[in-house]
């Protein structure tokens, strides 16, 4: 080859490169920059574990240290995945455990775990340290069990809101006594008491722990002789935090919190007593993160607690800090980045706190830095959205979910599309976006037009006809992850924008208009698409062609159709064409 | 109550009721309506807008849009999905068991003009984790009986977190034998009998699947699949366990439905032949945890 400049060079000149992207760019440029980038990349990530098989992913990358896999579509939060869809691991662990012996991170989601899987990579690899199991299920803490006996270098072991069967809280004590290398644990999920004294011991033995997350059983009482043994954490998740009202309990905790120089980020707080809240006050200077997601306590405590933290740049709270909680947010916290607002009556007919679109106004007015907004409310208007999206331009996401669905603009009862039309001609980072309330199609052709960037949306109940998919699908080219549920979108938009999908990740759409006969259309179209009716009642092809399917899933794959579909998950490819028609 | 909703009739005199979910409604089927001109039209060749991108396969693409102009009937099937179906049946439910449980007798038409109506349940609306919804699970959640008319204080509120009827009740169900769990509703059954039936079309197939996991999916073959049967009278070689809300482990069947309802955590089929042998009774007949039980 002429050009032979030294592949040693070059290889390190990408160890550089830390973004998928930017290695994906590499390995386009020419076939040996393509063999060098494959030989030295230690990272990879999947966003959809059909997208690729195990198979092909080691024979291009033969040195992975690090994996991250996601399993089902994001909908599945929410229960509108049946059970049993799939996103199993085991053979990717199985394949894995065979190729990569020096793996040393699993980072999964949303995929069913099981104590196989466990079992298989404690035993698998020699020098394991991290795993993180975000939002999976199928595993028990027999698994855990495992890990912990197992694992003897494991840095950090994250469960965060999995589903964990909770055969007993005997699986901490299998950390072995010279276990020391823990930096990282969280078990907020987690239902059943651990053994206290085991995870006393655990933290005392452990200097580098920075993270330690417990779970609601674990008594507020508990609190202060653990935190004396880890001054040095940096995150700290409380169990329950109640009790008897004390003064010796009160004295006790804040004496040990304020032994916590390097505290940065709060969270737990279930069933909290407001009275025990200023045990962290002396800590509150230096806290960014704030999780009180589940602290059921009302606006003036709220308030207090909140306003103590000037450097807070993160905080979820339930809605019961209403408009003027957030109004003193705006006031106190000038670094606030992440808002995220829960409902705490989400099923309930009536208000039961004063939170409108006010008091996110009154925070994107006073948080300059505010980039990302989850908000739960009942009320929204489009002068409330287009304020929104000039005080911050500079928006990256912005969910909002007016709880009603179709709710109109409340002061004029027009749609919401010229207030969501704000947030993507203004926003012009904007990446990830979910809308609610009365949106006609016009919505849809602001969001073609401007949100150029945007990667993820989320539609529930909104748009008029094929035309609003249609201005999404054509106009958006950076999307990656489209799910839709309960708008009037059918096969037309559907299919002129075929091509499309295979640039993006996914496509869900339930409770649309996509009939049964476009469904196959497009599976024999796009070969690389793999495109799953999801039906629990009877097979599709009981029913006439033209009827609309109760939910499809539509992804790119380089591995073919899945071999572990369940009996209600339907393939669209040539060969369905021929066993249905 | 007169114009009382009966599940047999029609969509439209159900949402006369509701006039502000009628306009949405009607608005809907307009929608619709006009949805299925646009597919009529659709039969033709592709529209200017609408350049399909890969057109060289145009000849199968004709023979299945000309599939839709031969079926009237299902054009029709367009206007309603089966989810808008399910979530009418819910809430026709709710609107049900909200007017025997209050004491408000108002005529929904008048009183829907002040008050905002509850939204229908929708699975998956408002988008939130489970994790979330029972937040105040560990406190009592006793019912306001007035709580729709009175203008909720803010301790009341904090302390009856669900103040709508939780429409459904899931717990997962473990099988001896099947490695992964299922969910059931508890809420949509009434007696153990429908449980057990359910339980056995649960596991029926998956149990088949698995004793001929060589044969891939299991969907044509309903027929060859025998009921799992028995569940409930320990003759069967299945019995139905349940974990309660103690962390004991009891036989199905043991306490009156609603009790059992009330403290049930979490579902197990175990091998009769695994079992214990038990005498029928409350807690005297619990299974013991330290039996090698545990799947």
């Amino acid at each position: 080859m002429a050009y032979s400049f030294p592949e040693e060079v070059l290889e390190h000149v990408f160890s550089f490169l830390s973004s998928d992207k930017d290695r994906n760019a590499v390995s386009l440029v020419c076939k040996s920059w393509y063999e060098i980038e494959r030989w030295c990349r230690r990272r990879i990530f999947v966003g959809n574990c059909y997208a690729v098989s195990p198979e092909i992913v080691i024979r291009r990358f033969p040195e992975v240290r690090a994996v991250e896999i996601k399993g089902k579509p994001h909908f599945a939060d929410f229960n509108l995945v049946p059970e049993e869809w799939g996103g199993y691991v085991y053979p990717w662990i199985v394949a894995m455990s065979a190729a990569y012996p020096l793996l040393e991170e699993i980072k999964l989601k949303r995929m069913v775990v099981t104590d196989e899987s466990l079992e298989l990579i404690s035993k698998s690899f020699k020098n394991f340290k991290v795993l993180v199991l975000s939002s999976c299920e199928g595993f028990t803490t027999d698994g855990l069990a495992s890990i912990a006996a197992n694992c003897r270098n494991l840095r950090e072991l994250d469960l965060r809101e999995s589903d964990v069967e909770d055969l007993s809280g005997h699986w901490l004590s299998h950390f072995p006594d010279n276990y020391t290398s823990l930096v990282s644990l969280n078990m907020s999920c987690l239902g059943s008491e651990v053994s206290f004294s085991a995870l006393e011991r655990l933290v005392a033995r452990s200097p580098n722990l920075r993270t330690l997350r417990l779970n609601r059983a674990v008594p507020l009482e508990k609190l202060p002789n653990l935190i004396r043994r880890a001054p040095q954490l940096v995150e700290f998740g409380t169990g329950a935090y109640s009790a008897e009202i004390r003064s010796d309990i009160l004295s006790n905790l804040a004496e040990a919190f304020s032994g916590c120089k390097q505290l940065k980020g709060l969270s737990g707080f279930w069933d909290v007593v407001p009275s025990y809240l200023p045990a962290m006050y002396s800590v509150c200077s230096g806290i960014t993160s704030l999780n009180l997601s589940y602290a059921t306590i009302q606006s003036p405590d709220l308030v207090k607690l909140v306003s103590q933290c000037k450097n807070l740049q993160r905080l979820w709270v339930l809605d019961y800090i209403e408009d003027s909680g957030l109004e003193a947010l705006a006031a106190s916290c000038k670094d606030l980045q992440e808002l995220r607002v829960f409902p705490s009556d989400p099923f309930g007919a009536e208000p039961n706190v004063s939170l409108t679109e006010q008091g996110l106004v009154s925070v994107s007015a006073g948080c300059p830095k505010l980039r990302s907004v989850l908000y739960f409310c009942r009320q929204m208007s489009n002068v409330a959205l287009i304020a929104i999206a000039r005080n911050r331009p500079e928006m990256i996401r912005f969910r909002l979910c007016i709880i009603e669905p179709r709710a109109p603009d409340y002061l004029t009862l027009e749609p919401l599309d010229t207030g969501f039309g704000a947030i993507v001609e203004n926003c012009k980072q904007l990446r990830r976006l979910s809308l609610s309330g009365l949106l006609t199609d016009r919505v849809f052709k602001y969001i073609g037009t401007h949100a150029k960037k945007l990667e993820m949306l989320s539609i529930a109940f909104a748009g008029d006809s094929d035309l609003g998919l249609h201005h999404v699908l054509s106009g958006c080219e950076s999307l990656r992850k489209l799910e839709i549920r309960d708008c009037p979108f059918g096969d037309k938009a559907l299919l002129a924008n075929a091509a499309k999908l295979e640039t993006m990740r996914s496509l869900w759409m339930s409770s649309c208009s996509v009939s049964f006969g476009a469904c196959k259309l497009l599976g024999q179209k796009m070969p690389r698409l793999n495109v799953e009716v999801i039906d629990e009642r009877d097979p599709p092809d009981s029913r006439p062609e033209s009827c609309p399917v109760e939910r499809l899933y539509v992804y790119r794959t380089v591995a073919g159709r899945r071999v572990d579909m369940p009996h209600f998950v339907y393939t669209m490819d040539e060969d369905a064409a021929l066993r249905f028609s | 109550m007169e114009g009382y909703p009966r599940k047999d009739e029609g969509c439209h005199q159900f949402l006369d009721l509701i006039p502000k979910e009628k306009k949405r409604a009607v608005k809907r089927a307009e929608e619709t309506s006009s949805e299925d001109k646009k597919l009529e039209l659709r039969l033709g060749p592709p529209g200017e807008q609408w350049t399909i991108n890969e057109n060289n396969n145009s000849s199968s693409k004709n023979t299945t849009f000309g599939y839709f102009s031969n079926s009237p009937r299902a054009q029709n099937s367009i206007l309603k999905t089966p989810w808008q179906d399910q979530a009418k049946a819910h809430f026709l439910h709710l609107q049900n068991s909200e007017n025997k449980a209050s004491a408000n007798t108002a005529v929904p038409n008048s009183s829907s003009a002040q008050k905002r109506t509850a939204p229908a349940p929708v699975v998956g609306w408002p988008p939130i984790r489970s994790f979330r919804k029972n937040l105040a699970s560990g406190s009592s959640s006793k019912q306001d009986p007035d709580s729709s008319n009175v203008v909720l204080d803010k301790v009341s509120c904090q302390k009856s977190k669900e103040t709508c009827p939780k429409e459904t009740l899931f717990v997962k169900i473990n099988m001896d034998g099947v490695p992964i769990g299922r969910k059931v509703d508890l809420k949509a059954y009434d007696s153990y009998e429908k449980l057990s039936y359910a339980v056995d079309e649960l596991f029926r197939g998956l149990l088949a699947a698995q004793s001929d996991s060589s044969a891939g999916r299991s969907k044509d073959k309903e027929d060859g699949q025998k009921a799992i049967g028995g569940l409930l009278d320990r003759n069967g070689e299945y019995t139905l366990v349940y974990e309660d809300n103690e962390g004991d482990r009891m036989l199905v069947g043991d306490v009156p439905w609603h009790m059992f309802v009330s403290t049930v955590k979490r579902l197990r089929v175990l091998k009769s032949s695994e079992l214990p042998t038990l005498s029928r009774g409350n807690k005297q007949g619990k299974l013991s945890h330290d039996t090698s039980l545990r799947c």
